[in-house]
């Protein structure tokens, strides 16, 4: 039964890996604006059709 | 052709509609930045939302300042001489296609490497290369495709901000601390004589212990200090027995795993802190892109034009001494009192006084600062440097440097300092009783009552209650810099408003005709006339009177300040001043008018009136009941006839007051025991909002800047003042039932504690219990509040 050693140390280590993550988040600023990001995901893909269409006008 | 709408900017075509590429323009600004836009693969901008632009304003020389070395350093974050980094705020940021342009600014300039736009707090963070395209060329960029950076004075002092970020790290390593020592304190609770719980509870415990090191110690040091910093200065706040439960939850846990007397409560340690924070997080509703604490730095521009020896140099407005000779251009704001030297001098005293009307002024003339010059450009000398002018000046008083919400003590505090009282009495009543009956258990009993009366449900009503509040006062375009004001606007029994800008509107004017009948031809005539013109009154003027035909004039002269002059077919017009019209000027006349005369024989005259807002005699008789209403006007008395029939007859109305006397008249009033309410929107007004016990700022757009003050009220919603104060009385009621609640649930706690029988689970189920079903009522009554507003 000894293994619960090793499965506590496992399960917290995977937990402060992810406390340490969530540090990391917040100084790199991703909590200071929760809005702009929510935005800007969607416009990876209008940038692709703007540039396909660009593309099939130059090539007819 | 129909009405057409602007493609870039959405405005209706009126004038002249351009069209250009199967599309309409309202003007040649905004069919320049389309081509910008179409020129640069850029165009998907319209795609997202319909019209989202602007109308590109005239900047020439307004930012030549940003050449300055000094003023470079002051205003970027970062600068090696070549990669500099800069953050400016645009106002006009709105929508998504806003974002989108913005952050492809790389796509109009190679030398831009990274920008990204912060909605909320409508800024963007540039990072460009300076050697192919200097700020002062970024600025001009950005201000040609029509979002144009607002750049004040304030930017210079503060320059880099740091944001804060404890609050989220504390609510999370709370949070962490919280769900593990939950899943560890888990197996205990059921004590179940089982050989292998036996064998690692102790584990368990230290584990448990050794997670609840930060948050007792990080996490919940705010309230140790308060605390502290409470019984100091002899208060009972509410952080006193917050603190005091802390501590003995965690001294009397460390002390059972110590010596193996039970498992301690360091799951309920844990998660009173989580559940305390959690308040303090939903309770901090911040308006990034409002400001409260705005002075007039942020309406002053960092630097403006200096001649000397016929040579013009950007200089920075600290610098400005007396006897300084300065260019006042186009839209641009007088920084310092000074006299005009020459050139047409046509001020907007709107940022000072809520008064959108122009003033015109002639050479030798004494101007304020704060005033903008609205046409063309002119030339002052300066009499006074920055901080000794007239406006500024007034921020000198004291009420500038002291804090409200020290002055003012909450709901809970008030409380929380009988509960304080009550509790420890109990705890030694009980330990007495425990001495001589079964003396081991006293010391028990005695935290058992500290812990368990630990008092967070009642910390979380109010944070709870008034969140929320803030946030639905904020759906309904009523913004409040924090808790505490909703907690004194309910106390609130005497109002003051400003006059002008405040229950008047500054967008709509009313206007009256005295004189002659005008003939249809003169009105056509007049319509037509007024048509090329730009001067806000003649906009004003044109918008009233009735659709006509327009004819093309034959000649058309405006003089600058003076009026207008129109001739079609055999008549001519005049229109302007008494004087242009060749009119003598009547007795000092208190009222804006315009004179009219048609082939040189006076006609009569417009005398415009202010428009008071929508709603405003109803707003005054709803309130008459409760309240003591003042209208304080640094206006003369010409309209205190108007107002008399519009409101009710004990309403004072005091005129001709200047900045400090809005504030002294509000300081005497304060001392009489009133609780004042002002209600205004200029600079002028700064003082008396800062004196106030709540100081509402009126904005007919959010997005302009308002005075330092509690709170900000669209103009649209002014109506609603009452049923807004009302609901702020309710939210208090929602809080003193939510004590009553929570006391409750402390009864039932206390039996436990007091007969004994403490265990960690009845802690552990109380605590998160009470704290929930508290935050579940507050939010459901608030929400039912906010529906009833609606």
């Amino acid at each position: 039964m000894s293994v619960i050693y090793i499965l506590l140390a496992i399960s917290i280590i995977v937990a402060i890996v992810f406390f340490i993550a969530f540090l990391l988040a917040v100084r790199k600023g991703q909590y200071d604006d929760s809005y702009t990001p929510s935005v800007r995901m969607l416009f990876e893909d209008e940038l692709v059709t703007t540039n396909k269409e660009t593309l099939t006008t130059e090539n007819d | 052709m129909g009405h057409k709408n602007c493609f870039h900017c959405g405005d209706s075509c009126k004038n002249d509609t351009l069209f250009f590429d199967d599309k309409y323009f309202c003007c040649n600004g905004c069919k320049t930045v389309y081509e910008i836009f179409s020129e640069n693969d850029l165009t998907c901008y319209y795609d997202m939302q319909q019209s989202p632009g602007a109308t590109p304003k005239e900047v020439e020389g307004k930012y030549d300042f940003l050449s300055n070395k000094n003023i470079i350093d002051k205003l970027t974050e970062f600068n090696d001489g070549n990669t500099q980094i800069v953050t400016l705020t645009i106002p006009h940021i709105h929508c998504s296609s806003c974002i989108w342009v913005l952050e492809n600014l790389n796509k109009l300039n190679k030398g831009v490497t990274a920008s990204q736009v912060n909605f909320g707090k409508k800024t963007i963070h540039i990072t460009y290369k300076a050697n192919v395209i200097s700020l002062k060329d970024l600025v001009l960029l950005l201000s040609r495709i029509g979002y144009e950076p607002y750049i004040s004075l304030e930017d210079y002092n503060t320059g880099k901000s740091t944001i804060n970020r404890t609050l989220i790290y504390k609510l999370g390593i709370a949070g962490f601390a919280f769900g593990n020592v939950m899943f560890l304190s888990f197996p205990e609770y059921f004590e179940l004589e089982e050989y292998w719980l036996e064998q690692y509870k102790h584990l368990f415990r230290w584990l448990m212990f050794g997670f609840s090191l930060p948050v007792v110690f990080y996490a919940g040091k705010d309230y140790f200090t308060s605390a502290y910093k409470g019984l100091k200065s002899k208060i009972l706040n509410i952080d006193v027995p917050i603190a005091l439960g802390l501590l003995v939850l965690f001294v009397r846990s460390t002390i059972e795993i110590m010596f193996d007397l039970g498992s301690g409560f360091f799951d309920s340690l844990t998660g009173l802190v989580f559940f305390l924070l959690l308040g303090k997080f939903f309770q901090q509703k911040t308006y990034a892109f409002l400001s409260f604490e705005r002075d007039y730095k942020s309406y002053f521009p960092i630097a403006v034009t200096k001649l000397a020896n016929g040579t013009e140099t950007p200089i920075q407005v600290y610098d400005i001494k007396k006897g300084d000779r300065l260019l006042i251009r186009n839209e641009e704001l007088i920084p310092v009192d000074g006299i005009l030297i020459n050139g047409n001098a046509n001020i907007d005293y709107s940022f000072v006084t809520g008064e959108s009307q122009a003033v015109k002024k002639q050479s030798g003339d004494k101007l304020f600062a704060g005033g903008k010059q609205t046409t063309g450009s002119m030339e002052m000398e300066a009499l006074k440097s920055v901080e000794q002018s007239y406006l500024t000046q007034l921020w000198s008083n004291d009420v500038f440097n002291t804090n409200k919400e020290d002055k003012f003590t909450t709901l809970t505090n008030t409380i929380s300092k009988r509960f304080t009282i009550a509790v420890l009495s109990i705890a030694i009543v009980a330990t007495l009783y425990w001495l001589f009956t079964d003396a081991s258990k006293a010391m028990n009993v005695f935290t058992a009552v500290l812990i368990i009366a630990c008092p967070c449900a009642i910390a979380l009503a109010a944070p709870f209650t008034l969140g929320n509040m803030l946030r639905i006062f904020g759906k309904l375009k009523f913004y409040i810099k924090n808790a505490s004001v909703i907690e004194q606007l309910a106390q609130i029994n005497t109002i003051i408003f400003d006059k002008t800008g405040t229950i008047t509107s500054n967008k709509q004017t009313q206007v009256s005709y005295s004189g002659t009948q005008l003939s249809a031809s003169e009105e056509v005539l007049l319509k037509s006339t007024l048509r090329s013109s730009n001067h806000p009154l003649s906009r004003a003027l044109y918008d009233i009177l009735d659709q006509h035909n327009i004819v093309s004039l034959n000649r058309y002269e405006e003089h600058l300040g003076q009026g207008l002059y129109g001739t079609h077919g055999n008549n001519s017009i005049k229109i302007g001043s008494a004087s242009f019209v060749g009119q003598p000027q009547t007795t000092a006349e208190l009222s804006t008018a315009v004179h009219i005369s048609t082939n040189n024989t006076y006609k009569g005259k417009y005398t415009f009136y202010n428009a008071y807002r929508k709603g405003l005699s109803k707003l005054f008789h709803k309130l008459k009941p409760d309240y003591d209403l003042a209208i304080l006007s640094g206006d003369n008395n010409s309209e205190q006839e108007n107002l008399k029939k519009l409101l009710p007859s004990k309403t004072k109305l005091i005129f001709n007051q200047k900045p400090d006397d809005k504030l002294d008249y509000i300081k005497y009033h304060q001392s009489e025991g009133a609780k004042v309410l002002m209600v205004g929107d200029g600079l002028n007004d700064a003082g008396a909002l800062a004196q106030s016990d709540v100081g509402i700022a009126i904005s007919e757009n959010i997005n302009v800047f308002s005075p330092a003050c509690d709170a900000i009220l669209d103009a649209s919603k002014l109506n609603q003042l009452y049923a807004y104060i009302k609901a702020s009385q309710s939210a208090i009621k929602i809080i003193k039932w939510s004590f009553v609640f929570s006391l409750c649930y402390n009864l039932i706690g206390l039996y436990f504690a007091v007969t004994g029988q403490l265990m960690p689970v009845i802690a552990a189920i109380l605590m998160p219990l009470s704290s929930i079903s508290i935050v579940v009522f507050t939010t459901v009554a608030t929400n039912i509040l906010g529906k009833k507003l609606n």
